[in-house]
């Protein structure tokens, strides 16, 4: 075959170029970058081209519920001192954008890719990943995405007899559950706040025990795997116990864990973990998120919350009161049509900071934070909000397009 | 209610609390302690007993395998279907609605056998999942406003002869017999397909729940200007074309 001295076939190379055209004609037309259109056209002229445009790539694929923008952005960031990375650094991560993304680095020696968790099976079986992250699940969209137990069982289906080494997170147990059918797992203390998807044992259903940071059913012999890599405070302990500090820009404790997944990933590829820490220091906002922007001369803090466990990982990582919280909730196609799972946030975390309620689903946030006990201020747009806010920076939180939403409004 | 607390127990939360559902518990709660209530609340997980004692038992959605565990735990246990003989009030949600009727079809396809509170039967509808806005009629004798909520199911369920349906749907598929029924009820236990979570959208069947619990015809008034604006919102939204 000829696939060894020329790269892509003729009809490949034309599929690129298609997607490339379909691309540039989007983005005049002001729809947005592109990616996914383009990729979808070159998808449609050649089904198989996102295998072929990754033979040539070490592919890591990255996957999870929350933090898998960011942690691509991180793993790219660490693996750039073993040689250039092309990646889907604007989070279009389904197919389309996924192979529009790789037909852009004909260079590259990386392909840093993160997946939306449907996809991950079959992305994971069409690209012959060396290596794969798996992070977190826990319950979002459910209106759309099914069950979150379902979807560990497809990770697990598809991932099994993978030859990629998976970096996984042994606090999360459907994550442990969807990687130990994999022969080879780099386990990773991370860390995951939220548990209320794992009371249930994935293996047996039996009652899961959770003392400390252990966890164990209390019926088959499924338990958390040792870890070979940790996140401990702001330092990662790498295999042979040593202490590396953890120097980020971005906020909060799930994006140390995120730096600790990425830390390991990088050392797959020869990249120490020292070298990997300090590299990952030039992540700043990560399209749009944890951005502090000028808005009506106010420091606002853009962060985005899509579901009970993003919401909680982002409480922990706010200004403590009195700083004010602008939330924002819509829920349209993209965020999920049902508003049920602000009942599985602990708004009682926000009690003492001044809150204001934006967004189309507004109404909804309001009767929780009333039956949470909170005082807050419903306003009709962000402009008022942020009128009305006492001083201090404002702790912007907001879900998918509420997002959108807000980054058009404030201009970043 | 014994002594001078209301006991709500929120069954199973480890296995049933999937869709917001226990967002039902923090508006018993509150909705009680508005009214100059003291609330014991009991979370009680799948390895524990159900306590008898109970006012008012909460009981939620969540995914196939663990309705099948919980319908088999609260079987074996027996502790809800004490309570209920005891004159206790219970409020399910989805999955937990199909449990306390006659049987349903569990993860494994089979039929599995419910907890008999409910004079209903559900089975598994063939074809697209029932997902949306819903909006529906609460049966008369209830007295209460419209009905608003959530669905997400693919079951269906049919009322027997000593069950009544909770509300007629306007909009959305309820039970999804295609009879318009949504929900079920007896003189004290509820079964209904909404979430939202139902309690947020409806305070009044909220309140319904602890007049029951109470004894009493009326409760003192509470704020209900957040519901009352969201719930105009909702049925606004349910009856404009999109």
């Amino acid at each position: 075959m000829s696939g060894n001295t020329d790269p892509l076939s003729p009809r490949a190379k034309l599929a690129v170029t298609a997607g490339k055209a379909a691309a540039a004609v989007s983005r005049a037309a002001g729809r947005g970058s592109g990616s996914v259109i383009g990729g979808r056209v070159a998808l449609k002229l050649d089904p198989e081209l996102l295998g072929r445009l990754a033979q040539h790539l070490d592919v890591i694929l990255v996957s999870a519920t929350n933090g898998k923008t960011t942690t691509t952005r991180l793993i790219a960031e660490a693996l750039g001192a073993a040689g250039p990375v092309v990646s889907n650094a604007l989070g279009a991560n389904m197919p389309a954008g996924i192979t529009s993304a790789l037909a852009g680095g004909s260079d590259a020696k990386f392909g840093v890719i993160e997946v939306d968790e449907k996809y991950l099976a079959g992305v994971a079986r069409d690209v012959a990943p060396k290596a794969i992250a798996l992070l977190n699940l826990s319950r979002d969209q459910l209106d759309r995405a099914g069950e979150t137990r379902m979807l560990a069982e497809r990770w697990r289906e598809g991932l099994s007899g993978s030859k990629a080494v998976i970096i996984a997170n042994a606090d999360d147990p459907l994550v442990v559950w969807a990687a130990s059918s994999s022969p080879n797992v780099v386990w990773v203390a991370a860390g995951q706040e939220w548990k209320d998807d794992a009371w249930s044992c994935p293996s047996c259903g039996g009652v899961m025990q959770r003392p400390g940071d252990d966890w164990f059913c209390g019926e088959c012999g499924f338990r958390r795997p040792a870890p070979s890599w940790a996140l401990s405070g702001d330092h990662v302990l790498d295999p042979h116990g040593s202490a590396w500090p953890i120097h980020l820009q971005l906020p909060g404790r799930a994006n140390k864990a995120n730096a600790a997944s990425s830390a390991a990933v990088a050392a797959v590829f020869g990249v120490p973990p020292q070298v990997a820490l300090e590299r990952m220091y030039q992540v700043q906002a990560v399209a749009g998120r944890y951005d502090v922007v000028q808005f009506q001369g106010r420091d606002l803090r853009l962060l985005l919350a899509k579901n009970p466990a993003g919401w909680l990982e982002t409480f922990s990582l706010i200004d403590p009161p009195p700083s004010p919280v602008l939330l924002s909730v819509n829920a349209r196609g993209a965020d999920g049509t049902d508003t049920s799972w602000l009942w599985d946030v602990d708004y009682t975390r926000l009690a003492g900071h001044p809150i204001f309620v934006i967004g189309d689903r507004k109404l909804d946030l309001a009767v929780r934070l009333e039956v949470a006990g909170l005082d807050f201020r419903v306003c009709e747009t962000v402009d008022e909000a942020v009128q009305l806010a006492p001083p201090g920076r404002i702790e912007v939180i907001a879900n998918y397009t509420a997002f959108q939403d807000l980054r058009r409004r404030v201009g970043n | 209610m014994s002594d001078n607390s209301l006991r709500v127990v929120w069954v199973y939360p480890d296995l049933l609390s999937t869709y917001g559902d226990q967002g039902n518990v923090l508006v018993v709660e509150r909705r009680a302690r508005q009214r100059g209530l003291q609330v014991e609340r009991y979370d009680v997980r799948s390895d524990q007993p159900v306590p008898t004692s109970g006012d008012i038992y909460l009981i939620g959605g969540g995914e196939d395998r663990p309705q099948r565990l919980a319908a088999e735990r609260l079987r074996r246990d027996g502790g809800l279907n004490r309570a209920a003989g005891n004159g206790a009030i219970v409020f399910s949600v989805c999955a937990g609605y199909q449990i306390l009727g006659h049987e349903f079809i569990n993860d494994l396809g089979e039929r599995e056998p419910g907890l008999g509170l409910l004079d209903v039967v559900s089975t598994r509808g063939e074809g697209a999942r029932c997902v949306g806005d819903v909006l529906g009629d609460i049966d008369g004798p209830l007295g209460l406003p419209q009905l608003t909520g959530f669905e997400n199911h693919q079951g269906i369920t049919h009322l027997g002869p000593s069950a009544r349906p909770l509300a007629r749907v306007r909009l959305g598929q309820g039970n999804g017999t295609g009879d318009g029924t949504e929900g079920a009820y007896n003189d004290a236990v509820f079964g209904t397909y909404m979430h939202g979570p139902v309690l947020a959208r409806n305070p009044q069947i909220a309140d319904l729940l602890l007049k029951l619990a109470l004894d009493v015809n009326a409760l003192p008034p509470a704020d209900d200007r957040w519901y009352e604006a969201l719930r105009d919102e909702r049925i606004a939204a349910a009856t404009q074309p999109a």
